[in-house]
């Protein structure tokens, strides 16, 4: 039996951008960024005071009671997972329930809950935490509840690859698709860690921007005056479709899901392997699973979190593995990082990238790296056909994850 | 304190606590079958109740305080 071919039917998203996909969209091609200062008392003390904060407050569309019982990732990869679900048709009679699958994972999980629990035990002890600690906490907490949402019964899967989870829980969703396990897969990442501890354990990393009095040109991929990523916060999930499925109830379609490669660095925990060897695996994998021509991939949604040296490495690996024909962009410029949930948001918008022919830009590239030798889509968006497109994500942990879309 | 301030009481706190109406509260609905109060909320209400009222409910006492007439006197007999 030849293997399924994979199709994307629905996307959802809440970002730093907007409350969904069309206005985070729409925000990214007017270039558009989405951090800004931390006002809250507690940043005051911290070496970081900027982040990308999400622009809809899950508590405009949750209502209180459920808030009380979700930690904040939990709370917006439902919302995302909802619009996916209600984009791709499905809201009114989704797929048979055995048949559906979650893989939705966070980088971090619930850590402000545990913080603000162990407030509360300190502050009043045990009695006093609440019997919702656990469920918030745990780290299958949002796949758990998006498939409660949707009444997924092929199994609900949470994977935690530090910045790579969103791509590698997509990943994921095209091998069950593929494997037969499941028609419909709702797939992505969510994160919500802006808070002073993780701040605070990324900023002594020195991985952060310490740009503080100039919020908006922090995050500035590739260029000479990269200081560090900025945190950003947000959802995004997709609903993957075995395309015979898809055609069968009429679904519209974004793109395919051609491909996927994940490779390991086995190099060191946190940093990049010097010559970006598992980045290149990975592409290379994606690229051979897809089965299309190195030269269709004409596009470059790069993982580029801003930081000195995992920017440049990235292009050494794109060179190595795709060639120097394709047109970048680091949405990050304008999104921030958004950890666990950046391969989802990143998948996003490659896909639209795609049905749109446009590349978002990527802003404050205002003077690249001497070692900058690929196209940037620098600034303004650009046009440009696109028959297939990379998205890159890596983590902490040496995870290396790219995913290849494809016109359908 | 009156059963009916005990009642209102309650109401406050399972309107916080688990979105249900005031006006559905009253001391013949149980909590579950009535009220829809699943068991991690009820814990939320117990030490909430022990708060506002000053008493101790320990937990082998939760599984008698079917109905919210049951907690008032129960919460009226230790106050």
């Amino acid at each position: 039996m030849s293997r399924p071919d994979v199709v994307v039917t629905g996307l959802g998203a809440t970002t730093p951008l907007g409350g969904d996909v069309a206005s985070t969209w729409d925000a990214m091609l007017a270039g558009r960024s989405g951090v800004s200062a931390l006002t809250q008392e507690w940043a005051a003390q911290l070496p970081v005071r900027i982040a990308a904060q999400l622009a809809v407050d899950p508590a405009e569309v949750l209502d209180r009671v459920k808030l009380r019982r979700l930690d904040r990732s939990e709370a917006i990869a439902i919302i995302a997972a909802r619009q996916a679900w209600a984009d791709a048709g499905l809201a009114d009679g989704g797929p048979d329930p055995e048949r559906l699958a979650v893989s939705v994972g966070s980088g971090i999980g619930g850590a402000t809950t545990l913080l603000a629990q162990d407030d509360i035990l300190e502050a009043s002890g045990p009695r006093r935490v609440s019997p919702h600690t656990v469920p918030m906490l745990m780290p299958n907490g949002p796949a758990a509840w998006v498939g409660l949402e949707l009444g997924a019964k092929a199994g609900v899967h949470s994977v935690a690859s530090a910045c790579a989870t969103g791509a590698e829980a997509i990943a994921l969703g095209l091998d069950i698709i593929r494997a037969g396990r499941a028609d419909v897969v709702v797939a992505g990442g969510t994160e919500a860690v802006i808070h002073p501890l993780p701040i605070a354990g990324f900023a002594s990393m020195r991985a952060m921007s310490t740009r503080n009095d100039d919020p908006e040109k922090a995050s500035r991929p590739w260029d000479k005056g990269r200081d560090g990523f900025v945190l950003g916060e947000g959802a995004g999930v997709v609903v993957l479709e075995r395309a015979e499925h898809a055609a069968a109830r009429g679904a519209r379609v974004y793109a395919r899901l051609a491909g996927a490669g994940i490779t390991s660095d086995a190099y060191d925990i946190v940093q990049p392997h010097a010559e970006g060897e598992g980045a290149i695996r990975a592409i290379a994998r994606a690229v051979a699973d897809a089965d299309v021509a190195r030269t269709d991939i004409v596009h470059v949604n790069a993982h580029a979190t801003s930081t000195p040296v995992g920017d440049m490495l990235e292009i050494g690996a794109l060179r190595q593995a795709v060639g120097d024909h394709p047109v970048l962009t680091a949405t990050k410029s304008m999104t921030g990082h958004l950890l666990g949930a950046a391969g989802a948001l990143e998948s996003i918008a490659t896909i639209l990238a795609i049905r749109d022919g446009v590349i978002p830009p990527t802003i404050n590239l205002d003077d690249p790296d001497d070692g900058m030798s690929l196209d940037v889509a620098a600034h303004k968006a650009r046009h440009l056909e696109i028959p297939a497109a990379l998205n890159n994500a890596f983590g902490f942990g040496g995870h290396n994850v790219a995913l290849v879309f494809t016109r359908p | 304190m009156t059963r009916d301030e005990i009642t209102a009481g309650l109401a406050e706190i399972l309107e916080e606590v688990a979105g249900v109406n005031p006006d559905d509260v009253a001391e013949g609905k149980s909590f579950t079958d009535d009220l829809d109060v699943d068991s991690l909320s009820m814990v939320e209400v117990v030490v909430a109740a022990e708060e506002k009222f000053g008493v101790k409910i320990p937990d082998n006492e939760v599984q008698n305080l079917k109905t919210v007439g049951d907690a008032v006197s129960y919460i009226e007999a230790q106050s």
